[in-house]
C-alpha cells in the first residue's frame, strides 16, 4: 500500500476521480477524523453517508459524489483541502467541519469562491453576527444557544445559586456568558480550567467549599468525561446536582461515564427518543447500519444532508443557479429529526430546546430521557447584527 | 484548613502520576541519551490494554497486569526495532523518529479500538471516600494512587541503590562511555531500562483509566508536562524526577486552586478568573524557566 | 561551506519550474497546486530559519512556533484595529498594508527572539530544547486567553494585506509575491551562511571551546543567529496569516514547532535548501495521503521513520546518493 502511495506521489499530486455518466453533485465533507475529537467527525461523516445511502446514493433525487477528508483539527489543513476541492475538483457545496477554529480559516474561502457551506456543527459567534454570509447556513445551533438553554433549565428547576466552570478559551467563555444570560439565580463561583487539564481535583475541592445549589460546567469530549468521573468520585454528584448543555454529555461521553451520570440534567435541541416520524426513521436506519448510539452530532449531520436534499430537489439537482439554490436552502423544506426547524435572519436555526434527564434504561445502562421543554422558537443573540 | 490539606493531597496525587511517567523518561534520557517523544504513547497503550481487558473480564485488577505486560512488550519491541538505531544519532533524528512513532501508535490504536473513548469502571473495592480528618474526606482510589506511586518510588530507590543493575544504571547516567568501556552488556542493560520505563508508563496509564478519558492523544497531553518534570529534576536523576514531580503537582494544583481568588482581591472578577487561569496554565513552564535560569542543568543533575 | 548554491544550472532550472508552476498547474487541471506550492514556500522559509540555529549553529530550538505565531498575530491584530478603526494600546493605529506589517513583524519577532534567546542561551543541550519550548507554550496560553483577539477561535483576517499596485486577492499574484520574497530570503540566508559570521557559527557548533580560545564571544554570536532565525520564522508567520487570512493559537502550539523541526530533518539538516525540500515534501505528503485515506497519519509515520532511519541526512542526502554524488 505504501509503495502504491509512493507511485501515486510520483505520478500526480491529486487523485483523479472516476467520471460518472450522469453528472453527480459533488459535496466536500471536511471533518476531523484523527485525534481525540475523531469520534465526532466519524459520527458526522457516518450520518451524512447514511442519508445518502438511504436514498440510494442520491440526495433530493440527484446523484451525489461525497468526498470526505480529514482536517486533523488544523485550520491550515482544512483550508488547503477546501482550496483543492474548490479549484481542482470544482466542488460547490461543502459541509462537515467540527471545530470553530477550522471553520474560521476554511469557511470564508468557500463562501468567497461563491460556493455554499452548510454547517453540521461549528457555529462561532464571529460568523453569526457581522460576519454572516448569504452562502453560509448553520443547521446545528449558534454556540451561545446551547448554554442559554442550560441557564434557562437551571432557572426552571428552581436553583438559586450556581457554580460555573469552563475551559479558558473562547467557546468556554461564550458558554459561561450564555448560561449567565438566562440563569436568574446567583453565581457563587466561576472557574476557568485549562484545555489540556486532566486532573480536576482542585476544582472539586473549591466547589465543595462554595456549596452551591447547582453546578454548570462545559467541558466537551474527553475533558468532560474526566470532569464528570472525578466529580462523581469526589462524592459531589450525590450532594450537588449538575446542569449541562449537550456538548458536555453526548452519547459517547454518557457511555464512558456509565452509571455515574444518572440524575444529570441536560438541555438539548435533539434526543434519540424524540417521537416524530423523521427521527424514528433516522434511529432505525442508524442502529441497523452502525449498531451504536448516535451522538447529537450525527443528528445534525443527518439534518444537514436532508436540508441539502430539499434544496437539490427544488433545483432539480443543479447548483448552476446559485440564487435559486440559496432561496431553496432558506426555506428549510425538510422533516428535521428534531421536529420543528427554520432559519433566522442570519441563517442560523430557530428551534425548540428541551430538558433531558439521565435515567436508568431498560438494560440497566443510563440513557437520556426527554422530560420537558426549555425554550420555544429560540434564535440567537447575534441575528440582529447580521446585515445581508 | 481541611480544604488546604485536600488541595495538598490533590497535588501529591497528580505529582505521583507524573513521577511514574517521568521516572522512565529520565532513565531513558540519562542512560541512553534518547529523547523519547513516544513515551506518552506507551502510557496510552497501557491505558487501552487495561481498559480493554477490564471490560472483557469485568475486573479492573486483571486489567492492571495486562496493561503492564502490554506496555513493557511494546516498549521492548520499540527499543529493539527503532530506538536501538538511534543511540548514536543526534537529538534531532531521535525527535523525528519518535514523532513518527506517535503518529503510528495513534493511528494503530484508532484502527484497533475505534475513535470513541473507552470506559473503565472504578473497581468497587476502591470506590467511595474515607474521612481522613474531621471535615476532610478523600476518594479511596486517589489515596491508592498515592500509595502505589510512593511504593514504586521506594522500589526504584532500592533497585538503583542496592542492586547490580542499579549500580550500572547509576554509572550509566553519570558516564555512559565508561560503562561501555568496562565491558558491560550495554545492549541488555538498555533493553531492560527501556522495558522498565515502559512498564511504569503503562502502570500510570492503567491507573489513569478510571479517572480520565481513555482516548487517542491522551499521551501527548501529559508528555510535555512529563518532560518539564524531567528537566526541572535534572536529566537522568530519579531523585530529581521524584522531587520535581511532587513539586510540579503541588504547584500546579495550588495555582489553580488559589490564584484566581487571590487575583480577585485586586481586580474585577471575570478578568481575574481569565488571567488566573492563563497564568496557572503557564505556571509549570514559568517554574521550569526560572529553575533553568538559576540551575541550568536542573535541580539534581547527576553529573554536575 | 555550502556548495549547493554553486550549481547555477540546477538552481536556474528549479527557479524556472517554480516561475512556470502556476501555468503548469492550470494546464494540468490542478490549479490548487499553486496554493500548495505557496504553503510549501512559506513553511520553507520558516524551516530554513529554524535550520540556521538548528543545523548551522547546533542550537535545537523546540519553540520556533513562538516567532511563527507572533508573525501571524502581528498581521491579525493590526488588521483587527484597522477594521475597527481604533488604536492598539491607544497608541498604534491598525493597518492592512503589507509594507507596514512586514517590517512590524520582523521587529516584533526579532525583539521576542532577542529576549527568549538571551535567557535560553544560558543553558544548552536538552535544557535548551525544553526552555525554548517553555517560552513558546507560555505564548500559546497567552494567545488562548486573549479574548479581544479571538482567543482559541483565532482571528479571521477578512482581506489579505495589500501591496500597492497588486491585486493581493489573486492566488497567482500572491504566489509570485511570496516567491520573490522567498528568493530574496534565501539569497540573504546564503550570504549569511557563507559569511565570516556563518563560519564562526559552524565553528561554535563543532567546538565551542576552541572558538572561545580564539577570543570570539560565543554567546553574542549565538544570540545574533537566534534573533535572525526568529525574524525569519516571524516573516513566515506573517506570510502564512496573509495566505490563510487567519491567525490562531494553533500557529504557536508545540506541535507546530515539532512540524518545523520535522521539515528540517526530513529535507536535510545544515543545508541551505534542505529545509525547503523538506517543507515541500511534508506539505505534499500531508495533502496526498489525506486525500488517499483517512488513516493518512499511519502512512506519514512510516515514511518519516524510513527517512530518519535509512537516509542519513534527509531527502537532500538521498537525492545526492541516487545521483552518485556525495551530499
Amino acid at each position: 500500500m505504501y509503495r502504491k502511495t509512493f507511485l501515486a506521489l510520483a505520478v500526480s499530486v491529486a487523485a483523479a476521480l472516476p467520471a460518472f455518466a450522469q453528472e453527480p453533485v459533488k459535496i466536500g465533507l471536511i471533518t476531523t477524523l484523527s485525534g481525540p475529537g475523531g469520534y465526532i467527525g466519524q459520527d458526522i461523516r457516518d450520518a451524512f453517508k447514511l442519508a445518502v445511502d438511504m436514498e440510494g446514493g442520491k440526495l433530493g433525487g440527484a446523484p451525489v459524489d461525497l468526498m470526505v477528508e480529514d482536517d486533523a483539527l488544523k485550520p491550515g489543513q482544512g483550508k488547503q483541502i477546501a482550496e483543492r476541492m474548490l479549484t481542482n475538483d470544482g466542488v460547490k457545496l461543502f459541509t462537515g467541519i467540527v471545530f470553530s477554529n477550522v471553520a474560521g480559516a476554511t469557511v470564508p474561502d468557500i463562501v468567497d469562491a461563491g460556493a455554499f457551506y452548510i454547517s453540521p456543527n461549528a457555529a462561532p459567534s464571529n460568523m453569526a453576527g457581522k460576519g454572516c454570509n448569504e452562502n453560509y447556513f448553520v443547521v446545528s445551533w449558534q454556540n451561545d444557544s446551547l448554554h442559554e438553554s442550560a441557564g434557562q433549565l437551571a432557572s426552571n428547576l428552581g436553583y438559586k445559586s450556581a457554580f460555573v466552570l469552563a475551559p479558558n478559551y473562547q467557546a468556554g467563555k461564550d458558554a459561561i456568558t450564555g448560561f449567565k444570560r438566562y440563569f436568574k439565580g446567583k453565581i457563587v463561583g466561576e472557574l476557568y480550567t485549562s484545555l489540556d487539564q486532566t486532573d480536576f481535583s482542585a476544582e472539586m475541592a473549591q466547589i465543595r467549599a462554595a456549596n452551591p445549589e447547582v453546578v454548570f460546567q462545559f467541558h466537551p469530549g474527553g475533558l468532560g468525561i474526566s470532569f464528570l468521573r472525578q466529580y462523581e468520585q469526589a462524592g459531589l454528584l450525590k450532594t450537588v446536582p449538575m446542569v449541562l448543555a449537550e456538548p458536555s454529555l453526548d452519547a459517547v461521553t454518557l457511555k464512558s461515564i456509565g452509571e455515574a451520570a444518572i440524575g444529570l440534567n441536560v438541555s438539548s435541541h435533539w434526543n434519540s427518543d424524540f417521537d416524530n416520524p423523521a427521527n424514528k426513521k433516522f434511529m432505525e436506519a442508524w442502529t441497523k447500519a452502525y449498531n451504536r448510539m448516535p451522538t447529537y452530532y450525527a443528528s445534525q449531520a443527518y439534518d444537514a444532508a436532508l436540508e441539502i436534499a430539499s434544496a437539490l430537489k427544488a433545483t432539480n439537482g443543479s447548483l448552476a443557479d446559485a440564487d435559486a439554490f440559496r432561496a431553496a436552502l432558506r426555506k428549510a423544506d425538510f422533516q428535521s429529526v428534531r421536529g420543528k426547524f427554520s432559519f433566522g435572519p442570519n441563517q442560523h436555526p430557530v428551534q425548540d430546546w428541551y430538558a433531558l434527564k439521565v435515567e436508568k434504561g431498560e438494560d440497566g445502562k443510563p440513557v437520556l430521557k426527554t422530560v420537558g421543554e426549555v425554550f420555544k422558537d429560540h434564535g440567537d443573540a447575534y441575528a440582529d447584527q447580521c446585515k445581508m | 484548613m481541611s480544604l488546604f490539606l485536600e488541595q495538598l493531597l490533590n497535588g501529591l496525587q497528580f505529582g505521583v502520576m507524573l513521577f511514574l511517567l517521568a521516572a522512565g523518561l529520565t532513565l531513558i534520557f540519562g542512560i541512553m541519551g534518547v529523547i523519547n517523544l513516544a513515551h506518552g504513547s506507551i502510557y496510552m497503550i497501557g491505558a487501552y490494554a487495561g481498559a480493554y481487558v477490564a471490560a472483557q473480564t469485568g475486573s479492573f485488577f486483571l486489567g492492571v497486569p495486562a496493561a503492564l505486560v502490554a506496555a513493557a512488550l511494546v516498549g521492548a519491541a520499540m527499543e529493539f526495532l527503532v530506538v536501538r538505531r538511534l543511540y548514536k544519532r543526534d537529538h534531532l533524528d531521535q525527535v523525528l523518529a519518535t514523532f513518527a512513532l506517535i503518529l503510528i501508535f495513534n493511528q494503530v490504536v484508532t484502527l484497533l479500538f475505534g475513535r470513541q473513548p473507552l470506559f473503565v469502571s472504578m473497581p468497587s473495592l476502591l470506590d467511595g471516600a474515607v474521612e481522613l480528618l474531621p471535615g476532610l474526606t478523600y476518594p479511596i482510589y486517589r489515596l491508592a494512587i498515592i500509595l502505589v506511586g510512593l511504593l514504586v518510588a521506594l522500589g526504584l530507590y532500592l533497585l538503583i541503590n542496592r542492586t547490580r543493575i542499579g549500580m550500572l544504571v547509576r554509572a550509566g547516567s553519570t558516564n555512559r562511555e565508561m560503562v561501555r568501556a568496562l565491558g558491560v552488556n550495554v545492549g541488555m542493560l538498555y533493553t531492560i531500562v527501556f522495558g522498565l520505563g515502559a512498564l511504569l508508563a503503562g502502570l500510570a496509564g492503567v491507573m489513569a483509566g478510571p479517572i480520565l478519558a481513555v482516548q487517542v492523544g491522551m499521551g501527548e497531553q501529559i508528555l510535555i508536562t512529563t518532560f518539564v518534570v524531567v528537566v526541572i529534576g535534572g536529566v537522568g536523576s530519579i531523585r530529581g524526577a521524584f522531587v520535581a514531580s511532587l513539586l510540579l503537582g503541588v504547584v500546579d494544583t495550588m495555582l489553580r486552586a488559589y490564584l484566581p481568588s487571590m487575583l480577585r482581591h485586586v481586580m474585577i472578577g471575570s478578568d481575574a478568573d481569565a488571567l488566573g487561569a492563563g497564568i496557572s496554565s503557564m505556571g509549570i513552564y514559568l517554574l521550569m524557566a526560572v529553575v533553568l535560569l538559576i540551575r541550568p542543568k536542573g535541580l539534581f543533575a547527576p553529573n554536575s | 561551506m555550502d556548495k549547493s548554491i554553486n550549481k547555477p544550472f540546477l538552481l536556474a532550472g528549479v527557479l524556472i519550474v517554480l516561475v512556470a508552476l502556476p501555468f503548469l498547474a492550470n494546464a494540468a487541471g490542478y490549479p490548487a497546486l499553486t496554493s500548495l506550492a505557496t504553503r510549501a514556500l512559506i513553511y520553507g522559509i520558516a524551516a530554513a530559519s529554524l535550520n540556521l540555529v538548528l543545523g548551522y549553529g547546533g542550537m535545537v530550538s523546540f519553540g520556533h512556533a513562538a516567532f511563527f505565531g507572533l508573525g501571524g498575530y502581528v498581521v491579525g491584530i493590526l488588521y483587527q484595529h484597522y477594521t475597527q478603526d481604533d488604536m492598539l494600546l491607544g497608541l498604534i493605529p491598525g493597518t492592512n498594508q503589507l509594507l507596514v506589517t512586514l517590517p512590524a513583524t520582523l521587529l516584533v519577532s526579532g525583539l521576542a527572539a532577542a529576549l527568549i534567546g538571551a535567557l535560553s542561551l544560558r543553558t544548552g543541550g536538552v535544557q535548551f530544547i525544553m526552555i525554548t519550548l517553555a517560552f513558546a507554550q507560555m505564548l500559546f496560553f497567552l494567545f488562548v486567553s486573549l479574548k479581544t483577539y479571538g482567543g482559541d477561535d483565532g482571528l479571521i483576517i477578512r482581506r489579505a494585506n495589500e501591496l500597492p499596485g497588486l491585486n493581493m486577492r489573486d492566488k497567482q499574484t500572491i504566489y509570485y509575491v511570496y516567491l520573490a520574497i522567498a528568493a530574496i530570503f534565501f539569497f540573504l540566508l546564503w550570504r549569511i551562511v557563507n559569511s565570516r559570521f556563518g563560519n564562526v557559527l559552524v565553528g561554535l557548533r563543532q567546538n565551542e571551546r576552541r572558538m572561545a580560545a580564539l577570543g570570539l564571544p560565543a554567546y553574542r554570536y549565538k544570540l545574533a543567529a537566534f534573533v535572525i532565525s526568529g525574524m525569519g520564522a516571524g516573516l513566515a508567520g506573517c506570510l502564512m496569516a496573509n495566505f490563510l487570512r487567519f491567525a490562531s493559537p494553533d500557529m504557536v502550539h508545540w506541535t507546530k514547532s515539532g512540524e518545523l523541526m520535522v521539515m528540517v530533518v526530513l529535507g536535510g539538516v545544515g543545508t541551505l535548501f534542505g529545509p525547503l525540500i523538506g517543507a515541500a515534501a511534508y506539505t505534499i505528503l500531508e495533502a496526498v495521503l489525506a486525500s488517499w485515506t483517512e488513516y493518512w497519519q499511519l502512512g506519514l509515520g512510516f515514511i518519516l521513520l524510513f527517512v530518519v532511519l535509512y537516509t542519513h541526512g534527509g531527502i537532500q542526502a538521498l537525492f545526492a546518493r541516487i545521483g552518485g554524488r556525495r551530499p
